[in-house]
C-alpha cells in the first residue's frame, strides 16, 4: 500500500518536474493566436478598425476586446476566415465599413510643397521625398490606407482606383440565362 | 532500334478539320499601312516602350525592352514612323485594351543591319544574352520567353521538339514542317548545343504524313529522331508529349527541366534559327486562318497586323459568320474586336458559324457520370473540382489539384450535361492567383510596416543618445572650467571688471553737456540766450499756445 502510494507520488513528482522544465524551456514568447490573426488581416495598416495598425487589432481580437467585423479592406472573405479561425459566428461588416475598391495614393507633384508630413504618416514607408523636395509615392508599396490624405496641407494627394487591366484581370464566374425566353423577349 | 511510344490517360478524338487549311503553301502577308505592336505578347512582365511618337524605326529595331527577368524584347515589324504609344484592344480573353506602339509603315521595309551569331564558338551564356534581344518566345501558345528556357541548365538530357499540333483546325506548324524542315532542324541543333542535350526527339502526330516525311529527311544524319505519335488530343500539350515520348510524368508543382527534359515548339525552333543564323528578331509568325472564310490557309504575318486585315487576306468572312476564335476550338477564346493586332501568341484565327460551331446547349446539372474523369489527361477529378469551384470553395478545389489542370477542355467536350467545366476552373484558378498576389502584397506591407516601426524606435533611441551625449558634454565643460586655474583667473577678472563698472556708474551720474565749458563756448551760449530773450516774448507766447 505505502509502496504504491510512493510509486504514484514519485511518478507524479517526476512528471511535474519534466512539465515544469518544459514550461520554462519551450516558452512561447508571444500569443500564437495573434500571429495567426495577423496573417489573415490585409496589412494595409489603415487604422479603419480603430486600432493603430493591423497587429494591435489582431491583439485586441485575441483578447476578445474587438469584434471581427471591423476591417473593411479585408472584406467579407477576411471576416469569414477570422470566424473560421476563432470558431465564432460570421458577422457582416459593420455599418460604415463597406470595403472600397482597391486604390493607390497619387501625389500631384506640381502642387507638393515638400513638407514631409505625408512621409511621417505613411505606415509602410511608401512615400519618397525630403524636406522642401518633391515627394512621390511608390505605387507598388502603397496599401491604399489613405492615411496620407489628411496631413497634406495643400491637399495634393488623391486616391486613384486600380482599374482592371490585362495584368490583373480575372476570369469571370460562369453565368447563364436561366430562362431562354427572357433573352428572346 | 525503334523509339518506344508510351501513352497518357484520357484524351479525345475530335474531328480534326486540318484539311481545310493544310493544302496551300504559306502565303507571306503584304505590308500593312499601320502596325500596332502590343508590349505584352509574352508570359511575364510587359516590355517597356523604348520609342516616342515621331521617331523613325527600322524593321527589327527594339521598340520595347525587358522589364524584369521574365519578359521579352519587342521589335518593330517594319520600318516607319512611330505615331503613338497608346491603349488598344489586344487579342486576350478579357477583351481589354493594353499598351501598343503604333507604327506607320513607310513602305520601304528597311531592316536594321543583321549579323550572324557565332553560336558554336561563343559561350552558351553569351549566346543566351544575345538571344535575349531577339524577342524569342514559345510560339506554341504559352509564349514563355525562350532565352530563359535556353539558359544552360545542368542535367538536360532530352530535348523534345513539339510538332504534334493536336488541336483541331490549326495547321501552321504542319505547313512550317513541310516547307521549312531544314531550318527547323538547324534551329533545333542550336538549342541542343546550348542545352547540351544528349537526345533529340521530334514528336509529330500521325495525321501529318507529309510533315513527318519532311522532318525525317531533315533529321537524317543529325542524330535527332522523329517519333510518330497517334493522333489524340491533347498530345501536343508539353506534359502529355513528354509522357508520350519518354513515359515520364512530371510531378505536380515541378518543371520538365527538373527531370532533365526541355520542350520547344517547331515554330520556336524556326524562329531560333532565324535569330541566330540570320540575326533577325522575331517579328513575324505563321498564322492559320480557317473556318468560315473564303480562302482558309496559312499566312506569314508580321506581329502588329490587324486581325481584320488578315481575315481580308483569307478572302473575308463568309455570310453567316458569327465571330472569331483565337487559338483552337478547345483552348481558344472569343475575339472581342477584330481591330486587335496579331501577336506572337496568336497561332490560329477561326471564323465561327452556327453550322461549324453550333451554340452550346444549356448546361444541365452534373449527374456525376464520371465521363470527365475518364477524359482528363492529367488524372484529375473534374466533377469534384467543378462542384467546389462552383461553390467558390477555392481551398477545396485546390486540394483536388486544380493547379495541375492544363485547361485542355476535354472534360467540357465530353460532358453530357454540357457544363462549361473549364470556365469554372479558369475562374477558380484566377481567383487563387489573385489571392496569392494579395497575400504577397500583405506580406510585403507587413515587413515594411515592421521595419518602419523598428526604424522609428531606432531613430528615437539615437536622438535620446545624442541629446544625452550633448548634455553630458556641457556638464563636463563646466567641470573642466572649475579645475583649470587659467580659466578661473579669467573668470575672476571678468567679474571684477563688471563689478567696477557697476560701482563707477553708481558713484558719478553722467555729466551734463553744459558743465565744463570753455570761455568761447560760454560766450556763444550767452549770445544765443540774449537773442532768444530779445525775439522772445512772441516766441515764448507761440511756444506756450
Amino acid at each position: 500500500m505505502i509502496m504504491a502510494i510512493l510509486v504514484m507520488a514519485g511518478i507524479g513528482l517526476m512528471l511535474g518536474i519534466v512539465l515544469g522544465w518544459a514550461e520554462v524551456r519551450f516558452r512561447v514568447a508571444e500569443d500564437p493566436l495573434v500571429e495567426k490573426i495577423d496573417k489573415i488581416l490585409p496589412q494595409t495598416q489603415c487604422g479603419q478598425c480603430g486600432f493603430p495598425g493591423c497587429r494591435p487589432y489582431a491583439e485586441a481580437i485575441a483578447k476578445h476586446e474587438a469584434d471581427i467585423n471591423l476591417c473593411p479592406p479585408g472584406g467579407e472573405h477576411g471576416v469569414r476566415q477570422l470566424a473560421d479561425l476563432l470558431g465564432v459566428e460570421f458577422k457582416p461588416l459593420g455599418a460604415g465599413k463597406e470595403p472600397k475598391p482597391k486604390s493607390v495614393a497619387v501625389i500631384d507633384e506640381n502642387t507638393c510643397i515638400g513638407c514631409t508630413l505625408c512621409i511621417q504618416a505613411c505606415p509602410v514607408d511608401a512615400i519618397i521625398g525630403a524636406s522642401k523636395q518633391m515627394h512621390t509615392i511608390v505605387a507598388n508599396a502603397c496599401t491604399g490606407c489613405e492615411l496620407c490624405l489628411a496631413p497634406c496641407p495643400v491637399d495634393c494627394i488623391h486616391m486613384e482606383v486600380i482599374h482592371e487591366s490585362v495584368g490583373n484581370w480575372k476570369w469571370r464566374y460562369p453565368v447563364f440565362p436561366i430562362h431562354e425566353e427572357a433573352k428572346a423577349a | 532500334m525503334t523509339q518506344p511510344i508510351f501513352s497518357f490517360p484520357g484524351g479525345l478524338h475530335p474531328a480534326d478539320h486540318k484539311a481545310e487549311s493544310n493544302t496551300a503553301a504559306i502565303v507571306p502577308a503584304p505590308l500593312s499601312a499601320r502596325y500596332r505592336v502590343p508590349m505584352r505578347q509574352h508570359a511575364g512582365n510587359p516590355a517597356k516602350p523604348l520609342v516616342l511618337p515621331g521617331e523613325h524605326v527600322l524593321k527589327g529595331q527594339a521598340i520595347g525592352c525587358l522589364d524584369g527577368r521574365i519578359s521579352a524584347t519587342v521589335h518593330a515589324p517594319t520600318s516607319g514612323r512611330v505615331v503613338g504609344v497608346e491603349s488598344y484592344p489586344i487579342p486576350h480573353p478579357s477583351g481589354l485594351t493594353d499598351r501598343c506602339v503604333v507604327i506607320e509603315s513607310d513602305g520601304r521595309d528597311e531592316a536594321v543591319p543583321a549579323s550572324r551569331l557565332d553560336w558554336r564558338n561563343l559561350a552558351p551564356e553569351a549566346v543566351c544574352e544575345e538571344l535575349e534581344d531577339m524577342g524569342l518566345v514559345g510560339l506554341g501558345g504559352a509564349v514563355f520567353p525562350s532565352h530563359i528556357k535556353l539558359e544552360p541548365a545542368a542535367g538536360i538530357e532530352t530535348l523534345i521538339i513539339n510538332g504534334a499540333e493536336c488541336e483541331p483546325w490549326i495547321t501552321c506548324d504542319d505547313r512550317l514542317m513541310r516547307e521549312r524542315a531544314g531550318e527547323i532542324m538547324a534551329g533545333v541543333e542550336i538549342a541542343r548545343h546550348l542545352l547540351g542535350a544528349r537526345e533529340v526527339l521530334v514528336g509529330i502526330e500521325d495525321n501529318k504524313p507529309e510533315a513527318i516525311a519532311a522532318m525525317r529527311a531533315a533529321c537524317a544524319g543529325t542524330g535527332a529522331k522523329v517519333v510518330v505519335v497517334p493522333t489524340k488530343y491533347p498530345s501536343g500539350g508539353a506534359k502529355q508529349l513528354i509522357e508520350l515520348l519518354t513515359g515520364l510524368e512530371i510531378p505536380a508543382g515541378k518543371l520538365s527541366t527538373d527531370i532533365g527534359i526541355q520542350v520547344f515548339n517547331v515554330a520556336t525552333s524556326y524562329a531560333l534559327w532565324r535569330a541566330a543564323e540570320l540575326g533577325e528578331a522575331l517579328v513575324s509568325r505563321v498564322v492559320t486562318v480557317t473556318g468560315h472564310v473564303a480562302r482558309p490557309g496559312n499566312y506569314e504575318v508580321r506581329v502588329g497586323t490587324p486581325i481584320e486585315e488578315l481575315l481580308q487576306l483569307a478572302g473575308g468572312e463568309l455570310p453567316g459568320a458569327t465571330g472569331q476564335l483565337v487559338g483552337g476550338p478547345l483552348m481558344g477564346f472569343d475575339l472581342e474586336d477584330t481591330r486587335a493586332p496579331v501577336t506572337k501568341g496568336v497561332n490560329c484565327i477561326i471564323v465561327t458559324s452556327d453550322a461549324l460551331f453550333p451554340p452550346r446547349p444549356r448546361a444541365m446539372p452534373c449527374i456525376r457520370c464520371g465521363q470527365c474523369a475518364l477524359a482528363c489527361p492529367v488524372r484529375l477529378q473534374p466533377y469534384e473540382m467543378y462542384l467546389y469551384a462552383k461553390a467558390k470553395d477555392l481551398d477545396k478545389a485546390k486540394a483536388y489539384n486544380l493547379a495541375d489542370c492544363i485547361e485542355c477542355g476535354c472534360c467540357s467536350y465530353v460532358c453530357p450535361s454540357h457544363i462549361p467545366l473549364v470556365d469554372y476552373y479558369r475562374f477558380a484558378k484566377s481567383e487563387l492567383l489573385a489571392r496569392g498576389r494579395e497575400q504577397r502584397a500583405a506580406e510585403t506591407a507587413r515587413e515594411r510596416h515592421e521595419f518602419r516601426s523598428f526604424r522609428l524606435e531606432r531613430e528615437k533611441q539615437e536622438k535620446a543618445e545624442r541629446l544625452g551625449k550633448k548634455a553630458g558634454e556641457r556638464l563636463e565643460a563646466g567641470a573642466v572650467a572649475a579645475d583649470d586655474p587659467e580659466a578661473a583667473r579669467k573668470k575672476a577678472l571678468l567679474e571684477a571688471a563688471i563689478e567696477r563698472a557697476k560701482k563707477a556708474k553708481e558713484a558719478a551720474p553722467p555729466p551734463a553737456n553744459t558743465d565744463h565749458l570753455s570761455a568761447a563756448q560760454q560766450a556763444e551760449v550767452d549770445a544765443i540766450e540774449a537773442r532768444r530773450a530779445q525775439a522772445g516774448t512772441e516766441q515764448t507766447v507761440a511756444d506756450k499756445t
